[in-house]
């Protein structure tokens, strides 16, 4: 057993496409939430093998990709400092701000580290008292606990400079904004990774609220077929739930560990989400005994979101209101090597993910 | 000449220090009577007919990797060319530039295996240069090596691409992502002890059969950095045939993809150092396998796909599952620095 092929055998992929191919008798929109299941959705050429009947969109789920070029902005100016040092994740070097991205300005002199846990950044805080670090901290419910222990052995070792620049989201309230905006979703494809965290709780509103389907799915072909069926037949069966495929990692109660740091640290705050604009109480920011820690706070950062670039509409792709292909800027104008878009920069976008993988 | 254990400034000077480096050290290990003549160029009687001619720089970090290191690179990478191209390789130039401080034991171990590795595929080293230049100017030591062989007419055209038309087969000689991976887990990123190895290897005795019997080939490339995908978009780009490969025919290994899919990897863009891809008419390609799985190196060469008249300038990936995606150049690099 090698826990890849298991979840890749033809057999059981085609007996799970026979079941959709027979039961998706009516048109069935679909969203997956989450940048990795687009990818992987791509990766292993699924969309061509489902039904007519069965429209897959892809939502806000990239952090990267919600991420507004304000804060990308801020991120470089304080980098151009000569006494601070901003560290981040990979996924951020090459999206584009307003001016710039943070490659073009490392390359320009700008100090940026790359690392892959926030606690490097605590570790080159304590090495370095006279600089002062700011950790860039992107991504949703995965992300968050990891920015949050760090922000707690921060305050216990009094290390005052090592900062946060926040702009951790939480999921359920995009996935209601995309119905408010008019967004037909028959069924969610939850993020399996958020849900780790999270449990199932957060997805019942959705439920009740919109009478959407909410199937959390793992990342692996197998996962994702049957989480398609488990959505076909909530839908068929006119019983819309939460149910969870990805039982081999995500528990209806989640991590509560990581959900009891997370609170500790943050607390819910409006936040703005490219394409959904300000929603309540989707983002987190730190909680007043830490805001000595909030980069926003102690370097007062304005942080207002500039107009998007001319022509780009990864508001509406993030929305589902809008396919890649259908951009004007798609592939000729904007692609991987060029991205005018966050969508395309990221590694988890729907743009890159149809340039990558989709025969466009 | 070991008075000094480190490479100085001195070393590059162009006196004494220099001439006991290489005589002491580069010629010794070479050893080569035409290198050994010191003259400003290698002097040599050239058999009649055609040239080729290659050159590649190597700045792999680190210098030693599982299963091989820089200067094994630097010969293989050379000798590959010129086999890809039809070639049978015969000499090679060497040109290090040193960081000063560099351990004269490195450099020893360096080109020893330069030595070793030109022994295995039969080729000479025949002339060289050598720069030393100041703390932090480069990375320890960067090597470039060109080298030259000769083509038969009838091979003249497999490196252009101009034989392969639709219909044609597409052949690996091995496992893919190799090198690319050994090198990601000697720079210890990973956070892993690996025991994953280098596939690194000079080719030329595992295809020189396949010419020698004249084989209907069509086109030949050995995949190093960008990997086996970008090779096929760079054959099918502009062209009016398509390329379709099958996934579960890629061979790698259980180790590569293990990390592969824990880091998020395609090893279809991992670098390889010892394989090649091999296009052929359909009916040599049995003969082609049969003969590649004789050598050591091509001991898992596999038919991977075909050339087809279908999805013009493309590739096709035919999935695991049965679907179906595009292949595309890598936007920028996956890896740093892999050879």
């Amino acid at each position: 057993m090698d826990l890849i092929d298991e979840f890749r055998n033809r057999d059981l992929c085609e007996t799970l496409l026979a079941h959709i191919h027979s039961e998706a008798l009516h048109n069935f929109t679909i969203m997956e939430v989450c940048g990795g299941h687009t990818m992987a959705l791509h990766r292993f050429g699924i969309p061509a093998l489902l039904p007519s009947t069965i429209h897959l969109l892809s939502g806000p789920g990239c952090p990267v990709c919600v991420t507004g070029r304000g804060f990308i902005d801020q991120a470089i100016e304080l980098a151009m400092h000569n006494n601070i040092s901003v560290c981040t994740y990979g996924d951020l070097l090459r999206v584009p701000g307003s001016l710039t991205t943070l490659e073009k300005a490392r390359a320009a002199g700008a100090s940026i580290e790359i690392i892959y846990s926030p606690l490097q950044c605590l570790e080159f805080a304590r090495e370095n008292p006279a600089m002062k670090f700011v950790f860039l901290g992107i991504g949703f419910e995965t992300t968050a606990p990891a920015s949050a222990v760090t922000l707690v052995k921060a305050a216990e070792e009094r290390i005052d400079n090592f900062y946060l620049l926040s702009a951790h989201k939480v999921m359920p309230p995009a996935m209601a904004a995309i119905i408010h905006a008019g967004v037909k979703v028959d069924g969610y494809l939850c993020p399996g990774h958020v849900s780790t965290i999270t449990g199932t709780n957060m997805y019942e509103p959705l439920v009740i609220d919109f009478k959407v389907g909410c199937v959390i799915a793992g990342f692996e072909p197998l996962d994702l077929l049957q989480s398609i069926l488990m959505l076909v037949r909530q839908f068929n069966g006119a019983e819309p739930r939460v149910e969870i495929q990805y039982t081999r990692a995500v528990k209806p109660e989640g991590n509560p560990k990581a959900q009891q740091i997370m609170n500790q640290v943050f607390e819910p705050c409006d936040a703005w989400w490219r394409g959904l604009g300000v929603l309540n109480n989707s983002g987190m920011q730190l909680r007043p005994i830490y805001q000595h820690m909030d980069a926003v706070l102690a370097f007062g950062l304005n942080m207002a979101e500039p107009p998007d670039p001319p022509g780009c509409r990864c508001g509406e792709v993030l929305k589902g209101l809008l396919k890649p292909t259908q951009c004007s800027l798609f592939s000729k104008i904007c692609n991987p090597t060029n991205p005018i878009g966050a969508c395309m920069v990221s590694a988890e976008g729907a743009c890159q993910s149809f340039y990558k993988y989709a025969n466009h | 000449m070991q008075t000094t254990n480190k490479i100085l400034l001195g070393h590059g000077s162009g006196g004494r220090m220099m001439h006991n480096l290489i005589t002491e050290l580069f010629a010794r290990h070479f050893n080569d009577p035409v290198l050994d003549q010191q003259t400003d160029a290698a002097l040599l009687s050239f058999p009649f007919g055609n040239l080729a001619f290659t050159t590649d720089a190597f700045v792999v970090q680190p210098l030693f990797f599982t299963g091989g290191d820089i200067g094994k690179l630097s010969v293989c990478g050379t000798v590959n060319d010129l086999v890809a191209s039809g070639a049978t390789p015969l000499w090679i130039s060497a040109a290090f530039i040193i960081e000063e401080g560099l351990e004269v034991s490195v450099l020893e171990d360096i080109v020893k295996s330069m030595a070793s590795s030109a022994r295995q595929a039969g080729v000479r080293i025949v002339c060289g240069d050598t720069k030393v230049v100041g703390k932090g100017q480069c990375d320890r030591l960067f090597i470039t090596t060109s080298g030259i062989g000769q083509v038969q007419s009838q091979h003249l055209r497999i490196a252009t691409g101009e034989l392969i038309t639709a219909g044609d087969h597409i052949i690996i000689s091995g496992t893919l992502g190799d090198h690319g991976m050994a090198v990601l887990a000697a720079r210890n990123e990973l956070g892993f002890a690996s025991k994953l190895l280098t596939d690194c290897a000079p080719l030329n005795l595992m295809v020189q059969p396949l010419l020698d019997e004249n084989l209907d080939i069509r086109f030949m490339r050995d995949p190093t950095r960008g990997g086996l995908a970008t090779v096929l978009c760079e054959i099918a780009e502009n062209k009016d045939f398509g390329i379709i490969i099958n996934e579960e025919q890629l061979p790698v290994s259980e180790a590569v993809r293990g990390m592969c899919e824990l880091y998020g990897f395609d090893p279809l863009y991992i670098a390889n150092e010892g394989k090649m891809l091999i296009i052929s008419s359909p009916k040599d390609s049995s003969r082609i396998i049969e003969i590649l799985k004789k050598s050591p190196e091509g001991r898992q060469a596999t038919l991977i796909g075909e050339v087809s008249n279908d999805h013009t300038a493309k590739v096709l990936l035919k999935t695991q599952i049965g679907g179906t995606r595009m292949i595309t150049m890598l936007a920028g690099e996956q890896l740093p620095r892999i050879c």
